[in-house]
C-alpha cells in the first residue's frame, strides 16, 4: 500500500530528469556551436568548413561524419586538447593545453561536433 | 690478453672511422649557409606553386588566386597607398630645420636604393633597417624620431620603394661570423612556435600560403617584405614593416616585441636575403 503512491513520484522524477537531462545536452551543443563559431574562442571556421558557418578556412579538414569518424569521443577531445601530441607539424592550435579553451568549453565543442 | 686487446683497438677504429664518416655532417649541418637556405627556401615555393612567376610572389595572397588579382589589378588604378606616396615625395624633399634632408643621410640621395635594406653594419654589428635608418637620419639631425608604426615612416618608406621598383632585391651577408649569427637568428625567430595559438611565422606563410583563414588568403613568405610598407584595408591605412610584425604576433596572441629590436631586425634580414632576386614592389596593397 505504501509502495503505491511512490511509483507515480518516482516516474515523475524520472521524467523530469530525462527532460532535464536532454535540454542539458541540448544547450551543450547551442554553446559548443557557439564557441566553435567565437573568433575570440574556438574559432573552428577560421580553418575548417562548418556546416551553417560562412566564410570557412581552408586549412583544417571539413568537420563532418565526425561521430563516424570518431566514435570514442575521447579521441576528438585530445584532438582539440593538444593535437602537436599526435603530429607535431600540425597548425592546429593546442586549445587545453595553452587554455584558450576550458575542459568544459571544449567538452561542449565535442558535443556540437558530434552532431554534424 | 692479446684478443681483448685486438678487440679493443678494433672497436676503437671502429669507433674513430664512424666518428670520421658522421663529423663532416654534423658539422655542415651545424655551419650557418645562407646561400643553400635561400636555394632550399625559394625552390620550396617555386614548386609548391608551379604556376606561380617567381615575380610574381612579391605580390603576396594576389600571386595565390586570379579572382583576387584581377580585383587588385583594378584597384591599382587609384591605388590606396597614394597619399602616403605623395606625402612622403613631399617629406622626403622637406628639408630639415637645419637645412639638410633625407637625401644626405642615404647613398645616391635615397633614390633607388630599397633593394639594399636591411644591410648588416659591420661597425656596429648589428642589422639595420630602412626604417631604422631613417629615425636615426632625423636624430642625427636634430629631428624627433618618428613612430615606427604609423603613417610618417610608412610614408617615407613608400616613397623610398616607390623610387626602386623593379630592382631585384640585393641583400649581402658579409663574411662576419655577428651577420651569419643574425642571419640564423631570424631564422630561428621566424621557424619558432610562439605565443597562446602555438604558431610559428611559418606555420601560416611557409605551411599555409594560399590557404584561406576565413576570408583571408595567407601570403607566402617568399618576396613578402619586396611590397612594404603596405596599405591594408584591415587596417585603413598604411603599414610599416614594424607594424606587420607586430600585428602577426598579437594577432596569434604572442608577445610582440619593440619595433626595431634585435630579433625583428635579424627577422627581416633572414626575410629580405631569401628573397633576393625578386623585385622591390612597395608601396603594397593588401585587404
Amino acid at each position: 500500500m505504501t509502495a503505491i503512491p511512490c511509483k507515480p513520484a518516482i516516474l515523475v522524477a524520472l521524467a523530469l530528469s530525462a527532460s532535464a537531462a536532454g535540454a542539458q545536452a541540448q544547450s551543450t551543443v547551442a554553446d559548443g556551436r557557439k564557441l566553435a563559431f567565437d573568433r575570440g574562442k574556438g574559432n573552428c571556421l577560421t580553418c575548417h568548413v562548418i556546416k551553417g558557418g560562412d566564410l570557412p578556412g581552408t586549412i583544417g579538414p571539413e568537420l563532418k561524419d565526425l561521430k563516424t569518424k570518431y566514435p570514442d569521443r575521447n579521441d576528438l577531445t585530445a584532438i582539440i586538447y593538444d593535437e602537436t601530441k599526435r603530429n607535431p607539424q600540425t597548425m592546429m592550435p593546442p586549445f587545453g593545453r595553452n587554455r584558450i579553451l576550458t575542459e568544459q568549453e571544449i567538452s561542449a565543442i565535442v558535443d556540437f561536433l558530434q552532431t554534424l | 690478453m692479446k684478443t681483448r686487446l685486438s678487440f679493443l683497438l678494433g672497436s676503437l677504429s671502429a669507433a674513430l672511422v664512424a666518428f670520421a664518416l658522421t663529423s663532416p655532417r654534423v658539422v655542415a649541418a651545424d655551419k650557418v649557409d645562407p646561400v643553400a637556405d635561400a636555394k632550399a627556401f625559394r625552390n620550396y615555393f617555386f614548386q609548391k606553386f608551379p604556376d606561380v612567376k617567381h615575380e610574381d610572389f612579391v605580390n603576396g595572397p594576389y600571386s595565390m588566386n586570379a579572382d583576387m588579382k584581377r580585383q587588385w589589378l583594378e584597384k591599382e588604378e587609384f591605388p590606396p597607398y597614394e597619399f602616403a606616396l605623395d606625402a612622403g615625395k613631399e617629406m622626403f624633399s622637406t628639408p630639415f630645420k637645419n637645412g639638410k634632408t633625407y637625401a644626405d643621410c642615404f647613398p645616391n640621395g635615397g633614390i633607388g636604393i630599397r633593394q639594399n635594406y636591411p644591410y648588416f653594419d659591420g661597425k656596429e654589428g648589428k642589422v639595420v633597417t630602412l626604417e631604422l635608418a631613417l629615425n636615426r637620419c632625423r636624430e642625427a639631425n636634430g629631428e624627433q624620431p618618428y613612430s615606427y608604426v604609423k603613417d610618417e615612416m610608412a610614408s617615407l618608406t613608400a616613397y623610398m620603394a616607390f623610387t626602386s621598383r623593379g630592382k631585384p632585391m640585393d641583400i649581402k651577408i658579409p663574411d662576419d661570423p655577428r651577420a651569419l649569427e643574425a642571419f640564423e637568428n631570424g631564422k630561428r625567430y621566424f621557424y619558432t612556435r610562439r605565443g597562446q595559438l602555438n604558431f610559428s611565422c611559418a606555420s601560416c606563410h611557409v605551411q599555409s600560403p594560399g590557404e584561406r583563414i576565413r576570408a583571408e588568403i595567407l601570403a607566402p613568405a617568399l618576396g613578402i617584405l619586396n611590397a612594404m610598407p603596405i596599405y591594408r584595408s584591415e587596417w585603413s591605412g598604411m603599414g610599416t614593416i614594424s607594424r606587420r610584425f607586430i600585428t602577426c604576433n598579437s594577432q596569434t596572441r604572442a608577445v610582440p616585441l619593440e619595433p626595431q629590436s634585435d630579433e625583428y631586425r635579424d627577422v627581416e634580414y633572414f626575410l629580405s636575403y631569401v628573397a633576393n632576386g625578386l623585385p622591390i614592389a612597395g608601396p603594397g596593397a593588401r585587404p
